[in-house]
């Protein structure tokens, strides 16, 4: 996408969130969902596309741009760039990398014009090791029967799609070629969907089980045609997923230390604004060289993805580094707000709740760690 | 029948803005400009009309710096069919309402649409000027409006209440802050505005001199308001109003 549409896009896409997004979180909070006329808005608006290719309905956004499209939304609550992010993030570029062309053609455009996906590989059993992956696919007749259950499945109760993970081959085969991609629309029968987990914090996001009893599908539910292929597809999505996750923490951390700002400034102890204390300039300052940090790291690693690099240490350490400096943001934002930071009345102890995830999902701060040092230590090996 | 848009780029809603130390006028160095508000809801109307088949085509104008190009696309992005530029630093309403004037006389449009005021001048004069140099019939203020057969009723908002004028088309309309909510640029469409036309036109094309006729002799900023005083009861109280001669 051209940068001055790109600007032009972000430029309303701020007043969006400031203007209508950030005024009905109080209604999420409440209600636990996205208001229906807001989640009419955001399609309008084409965030579910920003991924999809042009020719196919979308905005076509390369990595940079939906890297920083991504810090830019989660200025506002999570569960706004929650609902798209599944869409924008994993199954287009799925999708993308691996669809054949009928496939794209046919769901890329529904992806655009906000109908809802999933993404199911984290079963009860296992997550990122896919050789004790449970479900399965099985060839019966013409096309396919799936049997199983995914766990931790963002947007599932309102899901109209989800590309499931499931294991075609008995054994475990090297490069993860026992498990394939299918394309499951959710109101396929076989698939019912489990009770909304409670969490601790992303209110008016939703994650639940997809439970999957003799799920028929047609021969050309299987992603790219071809069996074996799932997994690649899968962990190719994770980079962008990783920068995404960054974004999201980054943009978050700045919210929460916008608010911070201001609340230093109005509230007064000894007679004067808390902001003239030196121990709450520290904090601010501190939080501000953080965020900055991980702003340049995620836009290197965005740069360096649309130039064609592999990116894989890179966006893991992003990612590890604005998730962890978003802990750490939100913790001092509480940490101004004195007592009020621990009254639910204030937004400051949300922040703290809602920044928590971002250490877990999409690869823990830990097994991150480890495939940073992996790689390093490969590297060393084939250099010495 | 087609709607003519006039919109200006101006200082954004949201930034404070600052008078030059020399008090020649309002820094505007390295400051966020956006379309005026009141325009925004100009062409959000102009469009509601064109969704409810009243009008065929909405044309944005505007006129002022080169710059304004991306007022003129944000208009193109919420919807407006085709924009003109006509390029003039520093114009005045009066030579604004001139040039509009022609643009009338070129396009011939049912209704002109503009907001009541800019949020950097205030002015509230160009709407005025052009219904009075066009000899159209205008409605200021806009609350509603309805378009029926060949007359517009205009609801104004007047001190009292509301006051609905009938003028016979073409007609000059200026919006009022509740005419409407604008609607945000969707990706799709913003990405569609670039294609749609742009026309670059100068003053001399329509043959108006837009040379200043007013002089700002000097900008300062408002005064500060000073703090109050806190009395400790109703007789302190009275005691000081008397003091300052605002109670006998």
């Amino acid at each position: 996408m051209d940068n001055d549409i790109f600007e032009q896009f972000t430029e309303q896409l701020r007043r969006y969130i400031r203007e209508r997004l950030i005024p009905a979180e109080k209604e999420v909070l409440e209600t636990e969902m996205i208001p229906e006329a807001i989640m009419a808005e955001m399609r309008d608006l084409g965030l579910f596309g920003l991924t999809v290719p042009e020719e196919y309905g979308g905005a076509g956004m390369n990595i940079q741009q939906y890297i920083r499209t991504m810090r830019e939304f989660s200025y506002a609550a999570p569960c706004f760039r929650s609902v798209t992010s599944i869409n924008v993030g994993m199954v287009c570029s799925a999708f993308k990398n691996g669809g054949t062309d009928a496939q794209k053609a046919e769901w890329l455009p529904r992806l655009a014009a906000g109908e809802i996906a999933s993404f199911g590989l984290t079963e009860p059993g296992s997550g990122s090791d896919s050789a004790a992956m449970q479900t399965t696919a099985v060839k019966s007749g013409n096309g396919w029967v799936l049997n199983g259950t995914k766990r931790y499945i963002t947007n599932a109760p309102f899901a109209n799609v989800a590309l499931i993970m499931a294991r075609t081959s008995k054994e475990a085969l090297p490069k993860n070629a026992h498990v394939s991609a299918f394309i499951v629309p959710m109101d396929t029968a076989g698939i019912t969907v489990g009770k909304s987990d409670k969490k601790m914090g992303q209110s008016g996001s939703h994650i639940a089980d997809i439970i999957m009893e003799d799920v028929k599908l047609p021969a050309d539910a299987i992603l790219g045609g071809e069996e074996g292929k799932g997994f690649a597809f899968a962990m190719k999505s994770l980079d962008n997923g990783r920068m995404s996750v960054g974004a999201a923490a980054t943009g978050y951390a700045r919210r929460a230390l916008d608010s911070a700002l201001r609340y230093a400034n109005e509230r007064k102890a000894f007679g004067e604004p808390i902001a003239n204390f030196q121990l709450i300039q520290q904090m601010l300052a501190d939080s501000e060289i953080e965020i900055y940090a991980a702003e340049c790291m995620l836009d290197d690693a965005a740069r360096r993805a649309d130039a064609g690099e592999n990116v894989l240490r890179k966006a893991a350490a992003a990612k590890v580094f604005a998730s962890e400096m978003c802990g750490r943001v939100v913790d001092r934002v509480v940490q101004i707000y004195g007592g009020a930071g621990y009254l639910a009345e204030y937004d400051a102890e949300r922040f703290y709740r809602d920044a928590r995830i971002y250490r877990i999902y999409e690869g823990t701060t830990q097994i991150l760690q480890l495939q940073i040092a992996k790689h390093m230590l490969r590297e060393w090996a084939a250099q010495a | 029948m087609k709607i003519i848009v006039p919109v200006k780029r101006v200082i954004d809603y949201n930034v404070k803005p600052r008078v030059k130390p020399d008090g020649s006028g309002v820094d505007l160095a390295n400051v966020k400009m956006s379309m005026n508000p009141f325009d925004e809801i100009a062409v959000e109307e102009a469009l509601r009309l064109r969704e409810k088949g009243v009008a065929t085509e909405v044309i944005a104008v505007s006129i002022g710096p080169d710059k304004a190009q991306e007022t003129l696309r944000t208009a193109l992005a919420m919807g407006a069919d085709r924009a003109i530029l006509v390029v003039a630093e520093d114009v005045e309403p009066l030579a604004v309402a001139k040039i509009l004037a022609k643009v009338m006389d070129e396009e011939q449009p049912g209704l002109v649409i503009l907001g009541k005021q800019a949020i950097d001048d205030d002015s509230n004069q160009t709407g005025q000027m052009l219904a009075a140099l066009t000899g159209r019939p205008q409605g200021t203020f806009a609350n509603t409006v309805n378009v029926s057969g060949d007359e517009v009723h205009v609801a104004r908002e007047v001190d009292g209440g509301l006051q609905t004028v009938a003028l016979k088309m073409p007609a000059i309309i200026t919006t009022d802050l509740r005419l409407n909510e604008p609607r945000y640029a969707s990706l799709p469409n913003i990405m569609k505005a670039k294609s749609k036309p742009l026309a670059q036109k100068t003053p001399a094309d329509y043959g108006v001199d837009v040379s200043p006729r007013l002089k700002t002799l000097k900008v300062v900023e408002p005064p500060v308001r000073s703090a109050g005083i806190k009395v400790a009861d109703v007789d302190a109280l009275v005691a000081k109003l008397k003091e300052i001669g605002v109670a006998a």
